[in-house]
């Protein structure tokens, strides 16, 4: 598909009509296809690439990617590339710095080696092998609470100004599969990640860069570069992502930020479109959009590669009703949420536990994978600290006074969760056996009637976790 | 003169000669042979929705008809398949074009070469009218195929094949029709996927359909033949919750449409179910289930057609008397795909983008459930169960309200006892299901009683709502002794009765048995509390609430006579 013939370079110089970011032209040639990419070489020389938006006849609208401005109606010189929008790969693209559309930017050599189709092809869901891998990123909130499996798609939803970045970074830095814990994975390698900034601030790029150790390859759409480009850089990232993994057999961690600003620039161009805008302006195919990007993770039976996603978005307003983490939720296989008030509180990360979810967990977890007491320890924990929460509301209203001894000891349980369990320095890298012992002993704020979560059988096994006394220092702290 | 495209806007392709297609026809596009289905006609132009990308389709490409509508085949060989939105045969895809899915893949709904151990059950010289059963097929160990006259066809039997070993190729049957032409029948024919299915009489849906949920078949059942909705936000286990239907209730047929959702959880269904077994007849559940997958990822339109594609087969095993549950994961997707293409033909929205027919589509979906008396006089069922995800989970959304409509039973799922891991997540108050009382009599057979039972948690549930609602602002202190055992019981009934793991090994299914015993233990105990002058705080040790809450995980859908003893520990 992607070495489709280059065909007869008929060049165009008429534009009919110029709009926001589309052009429209009328051109005889018969034989343009729909999304085939476009060049546009302006009256200064200068190099803007497009791509076919629509066919009506002989008019062919065109989006350009690096915006109209500057281009008149005449003289611009149009060629037709005879296939879609490709990225070149090979082995060699590991350690690149590119930008949103895939080319150099580090000042080395053009890239070599195979071009491809930037918008790939849907897997057959016959085709892909389940994802079981426990992936140990050493922060509890997600390996202990909502675990991580090799080719999941689990993103974090954070807001402006929270540490979503210090742990994207910590993931990359810290990730590693455990061999002696589970019977399936056999290997440990190091992770590749594939880094792809859209629409970032320069300084947050140039911080992965210099964080991010090892094999990288960073795709790199930052705040003034253009905006409609934001619509591929997604794209050429996962496409340079799943040569790695299915071709030559690498385990690829993929970092989308931010993906809020993507959803933006695809309703700035839906709405130059006249598409109809559906919720909060959003062009009413945002969904099938975002999947087509999120469901290129995974893996495929008989390859040893995988991609696994970490899409990082800004909730607007701390909303996570609003469409972008809303669709991103019903697409991904759970979600981190942070939480502004544990961050205000100085715990890192703010993962806030209840809206937090690994979809894939459950059958990634437990005997002869992690642990066998993990799942329903998790459970417990999210039960006791749903309560917790609920007694702390009521805590607000009446006061702690009126309340009984089994809620003081929830609301105690809440704060050690939060400090001991939740917390952790941004280079603590602890093993699920230690995330799981420390909510064993947090849990022990509780009474043991309260554990009814937990069978029997595993609260005598692990009782004397439940009985070691917790961290001296805690001060009860009240609001 | 043949057909070329005009106009390429994504999934919408436009094309000249217009006065050779008919509505819903399906056509071919393009040199590689997409495949699209008329969705309007102008006097000169024709509108195609095309179910594959259309990336590198030309202007000037031709399209040739089919001169038929979009239809499903449908005969031995669906059982065990996963098939795309229409009836694309995945398995065999991934044989001839690896992981991906390309355009222009294509290949036959059921195998041409798979020989079928035949039976005929009709003596030649019977007049037989359309739907009328010609012969068995053994399909699975757990399923007998009925191979059907299609509806419409109606003579006189001339010719029927001796039992043995026949392909879809082989005609096995021929039909003298009244005008005297003769036709051959094949073990398969083909039905037009938006033209429902033609039965005798429908039926009032007066038997439950257990589900081995408690929280459903207890408190919001329902009946085969019924319609249900789910609607929730994500997060709150749609998905796992329409597993679970699809593992455990008590059709003879499960048809699972996963519309629009997430490739890696239709893989993880592929896995699971040809090791799980079917509770009733021990056999690996796969063996009763039609999968129908196009993910997120795959075209739109092609996730448009899915639903139809699914109800399709769905009619198609009632007509041969079975009871057939049909999940659908999401309907919202469905209704998006709506929205994309109707914008593309850039028809007046209506509500939030949606197109003013969203609501009688919805409606027409979910009328093709029923409990019905077949065309051969059999009874048979489709039970249609259709997740629903309001966007920023806002139930007021046109999807979820149109839905609620026209759906019997309605399951609401909470967020809040979804972030407290408390599974299933459907809301005990705000749920409800019409059913209800057509099946209380069903249920007082399994155990007389049960309806008593059944109102008494109902009651305690409600009175701790209010109290809860004192709590909030006056504190626990603030109750008195009795409210307080009030608070526990509900407590009891929650995570003793109502909350279900799908991961525990002897509750994931409870039979009717389990759940009306458990019942009782419960009610009992809770009235024991309730009556008895204990304190509050001695309470919950003294009645071994612990014990009891515990007591579902402990005691399997076998062990209902240990449940029952419970009734006698003090």
């Amino acid at each position: 598909m992607a070495e489709s013939s280059m065909k007869d370079p008929i060049i165009y110089t008429q534009l009919e009509r110029i709009e926001g970011p589309l052009i429209a032209l009328v051109a005889a040639l018969p034989g343009i296809g729909f999304g085939e990419a476009v060049r546009v070489v302006d009256l200064e020389g200068r190099i803007r690439h497009g791509r076919v938006a629509l066919l009506d006849g002989d008019k062919v609208t065109i989006e350009v990617f690096q915006g109209t401005t500057g281009l008149a109606k005449g003289s611009e010189r149009i060629r037709f590339l005879g296939h879609p929008i490709t990225i070149t790969v090979s082995e060699s693209i590991i350690g690149r710095r590119l930008n949103g559309m895939g080319e150099p930017i580090d000042g080395g050599p053009p890239l070599t080696g195979v071009a491809l189709n930037i918008n790939g092809s849907p897997l057959n869901p016959t085709a892909r092998a389940y994802p079981q891998d426990f992936i140990q990123t050493g922060i509890t909130g997600i390996d202990a609470m909502n675990a991580l499996v090799r080719g999941q798609k689990l993103p974090i939803f954070s807001s402006s100004g929270l540490p979503h970045d210090q742990l994207a970074i910590q993931i990359a830095q810290q990730a590693k599969i455990r061999p002696d814990l589970s019977g399936s994975a056999k290997d440990s390698e190091e992770l590749v990640v594939v880094f792809a900034a859209i629409g970032v601030k320069h300084d947050v790029a140039v911080r992965f860069a210099e964080e991010i150790s090892g094999r990288t390859v960073s795709f790199l759409n930052l705040a003034d570069d253009p905006v409609m480009e934001r619509l591929l850089t997604p794209r050429v990232a996962l496409t340079a992502a799943e040569y790695l993994a299915f071709e030559l057999g690498l385990h690829v961690l993929v970092i989308l930020t931010d993906m809020t600003v993507y959803g933006e620039a695809l309703r700035e161009v839906a709405t130059a479109r006249g598409d109809i805008p559906s919720r909060k302006g959003y062009p009413g195919y945002l969904y099938s959009d975002l999947a087509t990007i999120f469901e290129r993770a995974g893996r495929i039976k008989g390859k040893p590669g995988s991609i696994t996603q970490i899409p990082i978005l800004t909730m607007p307003n701390n909303d996570i009703t609003h469409p972008i983490p809303d669709l991103t939720g019903y697409i991904t296989e759970g979600q981190i949420v942070f939480s502004r008030d544990l961050f205000r509180q100085r715990f890192y990360p703010p993962i806030n536990l209840p809206p937090s979810l690994s979809r894939l967990m459950a059958d990634g977890v437990g005997e002869g994978l992690t642990r066998s007491d993990h799942h329903p320890l998790m459970e417990q924990l999210y039960a006791a600290y749903a309560r917790a929460e609920e007694v702390r509301m009521m805590t607000r209203i009446v006061g702690e006074e009126d309340l009984s001894t089994v809620d003081r000891c929830y609301l105690e349980f809440g704060q050690c969760l939060e400090r001991l369990f939740i917390a952790q320095d941004i280079t603590d890298d602890r093993s699920i056996e230690e995330s799981l012992d420390i909510g064993w002993r947090v849990l022990g704020c509780l009474p043991r009637e309260e554990l009814t979560r937990l069978s029997t059988q595993l609260i005598e096994t692990h009782g004397a976790l439940l009985d070691e006394e917790l961290d001296q220092g805690l001060e009860r702290e009240k609001d | 003169m043949s057909a070329r495209t005009i106009r390429i806007s994504g999934p919408v392709v436009v094309c000249d000669h217009a006065e050779q297609f008919a509505m819903g026809d399906r056509v071919a596009v393009g040199k590689v042979g997409l495949i699209g289905e008329v969705i309007r006609l102008t006097p000169t132009e024709c509108f195609l929705q095309v179910y594959e990308d259309t990336t590198e389709l030309f202007i000037g490409e031709p399209v040739t008809g089919s001169g038929s509508a979009l239809a499903v085949e449908l005969g031995p060989g669906l059982l065990t398949t996963i098939y795309d939105g229409i009836q694309r045969p995945l398995a065999l895809i991934q044989e001839q074009l690896g992981a991906s899915i390309l355009q222009g893949a294509q290949a036959p709904a059921l195998s041409r070469t798979q020989a079928w151990p035949f039976t005929p059950q009709q003596e030649i010289g019977t007049q037989l009218s359309g739907g009328a059963i010609i012969g068995l097929v053994q399909e699975t160990p757990s399923v007998c195929h009925k191979i059907l006259l299609p509806p419409g066809l109606a003579g006189q039997l001339v010719h029927i094949a001796e039992p043995g070993e026949y392909t879809l190729e082989n005609p096995i049957a021929r039909i003298s029709c009244a005008n005297g032409q003769e036709h051959p029948v094949y073990l398969y024919h083909r039905w037009p996927v938006r033209i429902k299915r033609p039965v005798q009489q429908r039926l009032s849906p007066d038997l439950p359909l257990i589900t081995g949920q408690r929280i459903i078949d207890t408190l919001f059942p329902i009946a085969k033949g019924g319609t249900a909705a789910m609607p929730g936000g994500f997060g709150t286990g749609k998905t796992v919750t329409q597993h679970n239907l699809a593992k455990w209730c008590d059709a003879d047929i499960i048809i699972y449409i996963g519309c629009g959702e997430r490739g890696n959880e239709i893989t993880g269904v592929l896995e699971d179910f040809p090791q799980l077994r079917d509770p009733r007849t021990g056999r690996p559940l796969i063996e009763r289930t039609v999968m129908i997958a196009n993910t997120s990822n795959m075209p739109v339109a092609a996730r448009e057609a899915s639903i139809y594609t699914g109800i399709t087969i769905a009619e198609y095993f009632r007509d041969q008397g079975l009871d057939v549950a049909l999940m659908a994961d999401s309907t919202s997707r469905w209704a998006e795909a709506l929205r994309e293409i109707s914008g593309r033909l850039e028809e007046m929205p209506a509500e939030e983008g949606f197109p003013a027919y969203l609501p009688s589509r919805t409606a027409e979906f979910y009328e093709r459930a029923g409990r019905v008396r077949t065309l051969a006089d059999e009874t048979g069922s489709v039970t249609a169960i259709g997740a629903v995800s309001p966007p920023g989970g806002d139930f007021s959304e046109p999807v979820t309200l149109h839905t609620q409509r026209f759906v019997k039973a309605y399951w609401m799922l909470d967020k809040n006892l979804a972030y407290a891991r408390f599974f299933p997540a459907i809301h005990p108050l705000e749920s409800y299901s019409e059913y209800e009382s057509d099946l209380a009599q069903w249920w007082e057979k399994v155990s007389p009683g049960w309806q008593r039972d059944r109102d008494e948690l109902v009651g305690l549930l409600i009175a701790a709502d209010q109290l809860k609602g004192i709590v909030r602002i006056l504190g626990e202190e603030g109750l008195s002794d009795h409210q307080r055992k009030t608070l526990m019981a509900e407590r009891v009934v929650k995570e003793g009765f109502l909350q279900q793991s799908a991961f525990s090994p002897k509750d994931r299914f409870a039979s009717p048995e389990k759940q009306a015993c458990l019942l009782r233990v419960i009610i009992w105990r809770i009235r024991a509390l309730l009556e008895d002058t204990t304190p509050a705080r001695e309470a919950f040790a003294k009645f071994k609430l612990n014990e009891l809450i515990r007591l579902k995980d402990e005691l399997g859908s076998d062990e209902t006579e240990k449940i029952l003893a419970w009734q006698k520990v003090q």
